[in-house]
């Protein structure tokens, strides 16, 4: 397999799910609903197979190659042409599989999910353009690839989290998505202009090599930070990270599987991935901002996702949560683990959203069946006990809650605590102070989540059923969960290390190196740069390290792991007292708190706070403009109307009368003339002659 | 008494005058013809006068024989384009025939 293969099945991989999406949407009636998901789901299981070849060859047949590319001009402007292509490192052949894996479960488990709807086949065709567009972002080597297919990725998550469009809440939802993703893409491109301002060129690794010999935007590493943080503001839209994490929450008015694939593959892991791209150019400075935008996202999160009620915030919380984690770990310096975060993530939290699908149809339908329209199937108030019910559900959730809450032998727990270890080797290394602050809040997170998820599973599945419709559910078809099995066996360590205490032994760690800062020493931390001789004789152990934090990470690994267990374990068992064994009434403790309590169900007033901000702001700049405009613009261009109106008044009476005149004037004159000259014409031959005979009489008397 | 040249030019002037007043006065389209006869008649006299006691001789003759015989055509164009009056009309009465002044 030569370099043009690879290439050429990487665009084919790209391309199979716009095919798709053009056959259904231009030809979805025709084919009928259930073909157009057969021939979706096979597509996607096609494009599967290809990115397992794809990934293996990029990894052990080209293991020395870091990027395989192609580069040709898309279009001339001004004084260069615009580069664009498609590049394959290891980064992006791992992300292929994440993607196309889970598109394809999330497709295949659709097939049953959404059974019955009216527009059964559309939902496939958006669903194929959600992962062109994503394979798109994972593919592209430029920032113009980049963009454009992170808008296209904006656009099919509105609509797909608008596909209800019937429901006000949906409508909005979508509407809420793409607006709050637009405030982030709008940094995002001030940053891509700023690069292609100082750089002319948009390419990924011609922009690091430029930075890398010494250019910088305005001749300042201060713009090169700035330029970092724009471009991340994009990932902080997409991501849902603090502040622009309010849509996330919101999105799950969407399908359940598109929920699915929007947490775990195709739309907030775009923003890690991108943060991942642009690693080696973020300055000390920018590292900072992003992991305290992780760390802080992270916190907040999980405090809401305790209080909450809706099977599917949880959930969506969660994921904020673990977003944040992973912008937290690139913004601590540790590339390797955030990435391998967004990776076992991706599987887990997939396997939650499926499940979640699969409890809400199970319910649906157990409601539907007792003729009861009006009770919520996603209340976690209304279940229980539904263990029984639906055995192979609860036994991949709770797996995947297991990952999610980092407990040994999981694959969340080997890069969770990759994370936890990264914050504290950070701390340590960057002088303390403030930044402890960052393993203070990634500790107290994952305490939390171990704590929230365990509330909802023993909520949802244990005890007994609270009304009758959760003990009427039943497990569901093959459909749905079989693509749980699979995503929940995923969830396990031995896929990413043999090891299950020590990641950095992995095959998946070995094969993703960060890569090497290219930002000056000066506006760089320390412990970021790459060992030279000089650092190595400060050394006292000749253990081959790419920079002084990954020995410090590893240094940290000990006591990182052994924190982590302990406070995963507490959260666990502090959600079992309170719910399962009912040691402490919850409405009490939620009394007891009530500041805290009600500061955290209602998400921090997040909502209400950009509502009277920013939106009433944005409502209130819009009336004073209105009234700008009424008054003022319509005012002046009111009175220049007037002015107009009374000069054209006078210049037309001036017409009328005086120009008119003068005219008429002349006319009357001539026709006055005209009247007393006719009066010589009288058509009689005789008085003719009289006039000759005078007319010759006169010339005689005159000549002579 | 003798009669030379002033003679005959003063009756040709007194038949011209009585010519050309006839033309102006009648209203009979026919009297008017006569009058215009009577105007190349007194010409004819000049012409005739001259021949005879200028330096005309044969020439005068001459002219006055064709203005004679340019007077019998004309008559005869002339009445004819009154009978063609006079059937349009069913007169011949020239002050009412003002067709050219519109």
């Amino acid at each position: 397999m030569t370099h043009d293969t690879l290439l050429i099945l990487s665009t084919i991989i790209l391309l199979l799910p716009l095919l798709g999406f053009t056959i259904i949407i231009f030809w979805g009636k025709r084919i009928g609903a259930t073909w157009s998901g057969i021939i979706e789901t096979s597509i996607l299981g096609i494009a599967l197979i290809l990115s397992i070849i794809v990934c293996y060859s990029k990894l052990f047949t080209f293991a020395s190659e870091e990027l395989i590319q192609i580069k040709f001009t898309w279009f001339d402007f001004g004084t260069g042409g615009i580069k664009v292509g498609i590049g394959l490192d290891n980064l992006a052949a791992i992300m292929l599989i994440v993607v196309t894996l889970i598109s394809f479960l999330v497709h295949f488990f659709s097939t049953e999910y959404m059974k019955g709807d009216k527009r059964y086949s559309r939902y496939f065709a958006y669903l194929g353009i959600f992962t062109f567009s994503m394979l798109g972002i994972v593919l592209a080597n430029n920032f113009l690839f980049m963009y454009v297919f992170w808008e296209l990725v904006g656009l099919s998550s509105y609509l797909l989290i608008g596909f209800w469009y019937e429901k006000d809440s949906a409508a909005n939802a979508s509407k809420k998505a793409f607006i709050t993703n637009r405030i982030g893409d709008l940094g995002f491109f001030i940053g891509i202009m700023m690069i292609f301002f100082t750089y002319n060129t948009l390419m990924f690794d011609e922009v690091f090599e430029a930075i890398g010999n010494g250019i910088f935007p305005f001749d300042s590493t201060a713009f090169l930070t700035a330029t970092g943080i724009l471009v991340f503001c994009g990932a902080i839209g997409k991501s849902a990270q603090f502040p622009l994490h309010v849509w996330l929450p919101d999105a799950m008015e969407g399908p359940t599987p598109v929920s699915a694939l929007i947490h775990a593959a195709t739309m907030v892991a775009a923003g890690v991935y991108l943060t991942a791209r642009i690693f080696p150019m973020l300055t000390a400075g920018a590292f900072i901002f992003v992991a305290f935008i992780g760390a802080i996202t992270a916190f907040i999160a999980a405090t809401i996702a305790i209080t909450q009620f809706d099977f599917k915030r949880i959930l969506a919380y969660s994921t904020v949560s673990q977003l944040g984690y992973m912008i937290m770990a690139i913004g601590v310096g540790a590339y390797t683990v955030g990435f391998m975060h967004l990776v076992t993530h991706a599987w887990f939290k997939a396997c939650l959203f499926l499940a979640s699908g699969s409890v809400i149809h199970a319910m649906h339908h157990a409601l539907h069946h007792l003729h009861d329209h009006h009770t919520d199937p996603q209340d976690i108030r209304n279940m229980g006990g539904l263990r029984k019910k639906m055995p192979i559900t609860y036994i991949t959730f709770l797996i995947a809650t297991i990952a999610i809450a980092g407990v040994p032998f999981t694959s969340g727990f080997l890069s969770k605590d990759g994370i936890l270890a990264a914050t504290l080797a950070f701390a340590h290394l960057s002088g303390g102070g403030i930044y402890w602050l960052i393993p203070l809040f990634a500790f107290s997170a994952a305490g939390m989540t171990a704590f929230y998820m365990f509330r909802l599973t023993i909520e949802a599945f244990h005890g007994k059923p609270k009304i009758k419709a959760a003990a009427h559910t039943k497990e569901n078809n093959f459909q749905i969960v079989a693509p749980l099995v699979v995503l929940a066996i995923l969830s396990f360590w031995i896929f990413y290390s043999i090891n299950p205490f020590d990641i950095s032994s992995g095959w998946l760690y070995q094969k993703l190196p960060a890569p090497t800062t290219v930002v000056p020493a000066e506006s760089q931390w320390n412990h970021l740069l790459p060992i030279n001789d000089k650092i190595l004789e400060t050394q006292h152990n000749s253990h081959s390290y790419a920079n002084l934090f990954e020995e410090e990470m590893h240094h940290q690994h000990g006591s990182a792991m052994i924190l982590s267990i302990l406070i995963a374990g507490g959260g666990i068992l502090l959600a079992f007292a309170i719910y399962q064994f009912k040691l402490a009434n919850p409405d009490n403790l939620a009394k007891q708190f009530g500041k805290l309590y009600k500061l955290s169900f209602n998400k921090w007033y997040f909502d209400e706070i950009y509502q009277k901000t920013f939106i009433g702001g944005t409502v209130l700049l819009s009336k004073l403009m209105a009234i700008f405009d009424n008054y003022v613009i319509d005012g002046l261009v009111n009175l220049s109307s007037l002015i107009t109106r009374g000069i054209s008044y006078f210049i037309g009476h001036f017409d009328n009368i005086v120009i008119d005149g003068l005219v008429n004037l002349s006319a009357n004159i001539t026709g006055f003339l005209g009247l007393m000259l006719r009066k010589l014409q009288t058509g009689k031959v005789q008085t003719y002659v009289i006039f000759v005979i005078i007319g010759i009489i006169l010339l005689f008397y005159w000549l002579w | 008494m003798t009669i030379n040249l002033e003679h005959y030019l003063i009756l040709s002037v007194i038949l011209f005058c009585f010519g050309i007043y006839g033309i102006i006065t009648r209203k009979n389209a026919v009297m008017v013809l006569m009058g215009l006869e009577l105007v190349l008649n007194s010409a004819n006299i000049n012409f005739v006068a001259f021949s005879r006691f200028g330096g005309l001789n044969i020439e005068g003759h001459v002219a006055a024989i064709f203005v004679i015989i340019l007077a019998a055509a004309e008559a005869a164009v002339a009445l004819a384009i009154i009978l063609n009056i006079y059937q349009n009309y069913k007169h011949i009465n020239v002050d009412e025939i003002s067709n050219l002044k519109e």
